[in-house]
């Protein structure tokens, strides 16, 4: 596998996404849903009667949970696509190497995710701590660059898991049918029910919100996580792992 | 070259190939025959490397096609003309294929101009009509301008013209001394495009050998006489060797023969004859003979 190779392998992935309008929208999309319902939770927490967020990352970053949904959808298409377009054929016959392959594709997925994430998590810092005014913070402040840095891994991370389980099922309805439920209840705080704590605290979404300030104060047991917030990433890169191994494997065994 | 030995494959319980074995010459247009369900696509697919053989191999200039590097430079296929992403253009489409093997953009302008789709290149390619889908598949197959071609079923829906150009086309490929494997179901196609013929039928090699071998020993011909007394004719064709079939409209088939020899035994026995003629068997009809027992999918009939 040489160098050139694989360039060649990721350029192709590159065009196959930017020639596609429906993977730039979902691109766009994180972006927009991000920044957009991030201002508008900032600012119904800002404003004279109200006495500002309890943590001014909160509301930093809730709105992530609803703009992931859009990259988890890119993430899906990313392999799944390939066969619900029937262009998969065409791709395994100009790359017959199934590792080349599922490195070229995972390589260009993670450069978008990574570029995507960086782009929606610090614009929607910024523009959320600016609606919050005196209440917010700056990137320079104590626990802020790690719960950003959190942030961009998160996003970039949930993505490669969503393109893993979809390179298992080969299928992205099937993929995005079971995993967009899954976080969208995430997002409505189903890792603190308190009967299902214990175990939805170790899904994948669940486990990176922690460094993200999703996850409520620790302080309080009630919302307290059995890990800390870097292990929760750890979870998550995991979850990521797996995936993509579990994907892998599939593509190799399997009939095109 | 492609070298199939001795391959296999099964669904389930069900053999899609049995034992294939058959080498692709170069320098010819070589036609892979046989009814719907007979194996075709399963085996191409095996020689592309996209399903797992069960059994046996398949190579691609001796080397199994999994290990070609940049192999659009090696080998161009068409396998089915849906395997396009509905919302990409045409040139799109060629680019991205194009980069994976390192293919210079100018090469995509070259097989969009080969196929007559230069003005289509930027339309989205769901808004294609059969024919200029199986265009942009025949531009794909090319881009690497590669010495082995593989195409399943190009011909499928294609306008007169379309059918007209492909053939032309295969055949000057052929001229450059490539290998070109053509799938069909249809024997007659084939005939026109092909001067080998490798059919097959539930997954099993029927017959490896030139078109015109294939006619002459599959449905031979025969001279069609036509007499006021058949009952006589026939005693003294049988009494000179040659054997006779009496046609449902009472004409007599006689095989093995020359028409000279039939007229001048008659003649001979004072026999009057009507009308003679050599019928050489059509192509489909020796198609039908051979795969007969092993069509799939049989229509009900009455």
């Amino acid at each position: 596998m040489s160098v050139a190779t694989v360039r060649g392998v990721v350029v192709s992935e590159w065009t196959k996404v930017w020639s596609v309008p429906s993977t730039l929208w979902t691109l766009l999309l994180t972006v927009a849903v991000s920044v957009g319902f991030g201002r508008f939770v900032a600012g119904a927490l800002s404003g004279p009667d109200v006495q500002g967020p309890a943590d001014p990352l909160f509301a930093a970053f809730y709105s992530l949970t609803f703009g992931q949904l859009a990259i988890v959808v890119f993430g899906a298409l990313v392999v799944g696509g390939e066969y619900s377009a029937g262009t998969i054929r065409a791709s395994l016959s100009a790359v017959p190497r199934r590792g080349l392959f599922y490195t070229g594709k995972l390589l260009a997925a993670t450069g978008i995710a990574v570029v995507v994430s960086v782009v929606t998590v610090f614009v929607t810092f910024f523009v959320t701590q600016s609606a919050l005014g005196v209440n917010g913070v700056t990137l320079s402040d104590e626990g802020v660059p790690a719960a950003v840095a959190g942030a961009c891994l998160y996003l970039t991370l949930i993505t490669l898991f969503a393109t893993g389980v979809a390179a298992m099922l080969r299928n992205p309805t099937l993929t995005l049918g079971i995993l967009l439920p899954i976080f969208f209840l995430g997002a409505q705080g189903v890792g603190n029910v308190p009967g299902l704590k214990s175990f939805a605290q170790y899904l994948p979404d669940q486990a990176g919100s922690l460094i993200m300030h999703l996850a409520g104060p620790q302080d309080d047991p009630r919302w307290a996580r059995d890990y800390g917030p870097w292990t929760g990433v750890g979870i998550l890169a995991l979850w990521a792992i797996a995936a993509l191994v579990g994907g892998y494997l599939v593509m190799r065994r399997r009939d095109a | 070259m492609i070298e199939v030995e001795n391959l296999s494959k099964r669904y389930g319980d069900k053999v899609a190939v049995d034992g294939l074995s058959f080498a692709v010459k170069p320098g010819q247009v070589t036609g892979f025959l046989g009814p719907n369900g007979a194996g075709k696509s399963t085996t191409m697919r095996m020689i592309m490397g996209l399903d797992r053989p069960g059994g046996g191999r398949a190579t691609i200039g001796g080397r199994s096609y999994r290990d070609l590097r940049e192999p659009l430079r090696r080998v161009g296929a068409l396998l089915d003309a849906a395997g396009l992403h509905k919302r990409r253009s045409a040139y799109n489409h060629l680019l991205w294929l194009a980069q994976t093997n390192r293919i210079p953009k100018t090469r995509v302008r070259e097989v969009l101009r080969l196929v007559g789709l230069e003005d289509a290149a930027r339309q989205r390619a769901g808004g294609f009509s059969l024919g200029m889908a199986g265009r942009l598949g025949i531009a794909a197959a090319l881009l690497g301008d590669p010495p082995v071609l593989l195409l399943d079923e190009p011909v499928n829906g294609l306008d007169p013209e379309g059918v007209l150009w492909i053939r032309t086309l295969l055949n000057d490929l052929a001229a450059e001394g490539r290998t070109v494997l053509v799938s069909s179901h249809l024997m007659s196609e084939t005939a026109l495009t092909a001067q080998h013929l490798i059919v097959i039928g539930r997954g099993r090699l029927i017959a490896d050998t030139s078109v015109r071998e294939f006619v002459r020993s599959a449905a031979p011909s025969h001279v069609r006489v036509r007499t006021p007394e058949p009952e006589r004719l026939r005693d003294v064709l049988a009494a000179a060797g040659f054997p006779v079939k009496q046609a449902s409209d009472g004409a007599l088939e006689v095989y093995e023969a020359e028409a000279d020899k039939v007229g001048e035994l008659a003649a001979a026995h004072g026999v009057p004859v009507y009308e003679s003629a050599v019928r050489t068997a059509s192509l489909e009809e020796a198609f039908m003979r051979l795969t007969g027992e092993d069509v799939e999918y049989r229509g009900g009939g009455r």
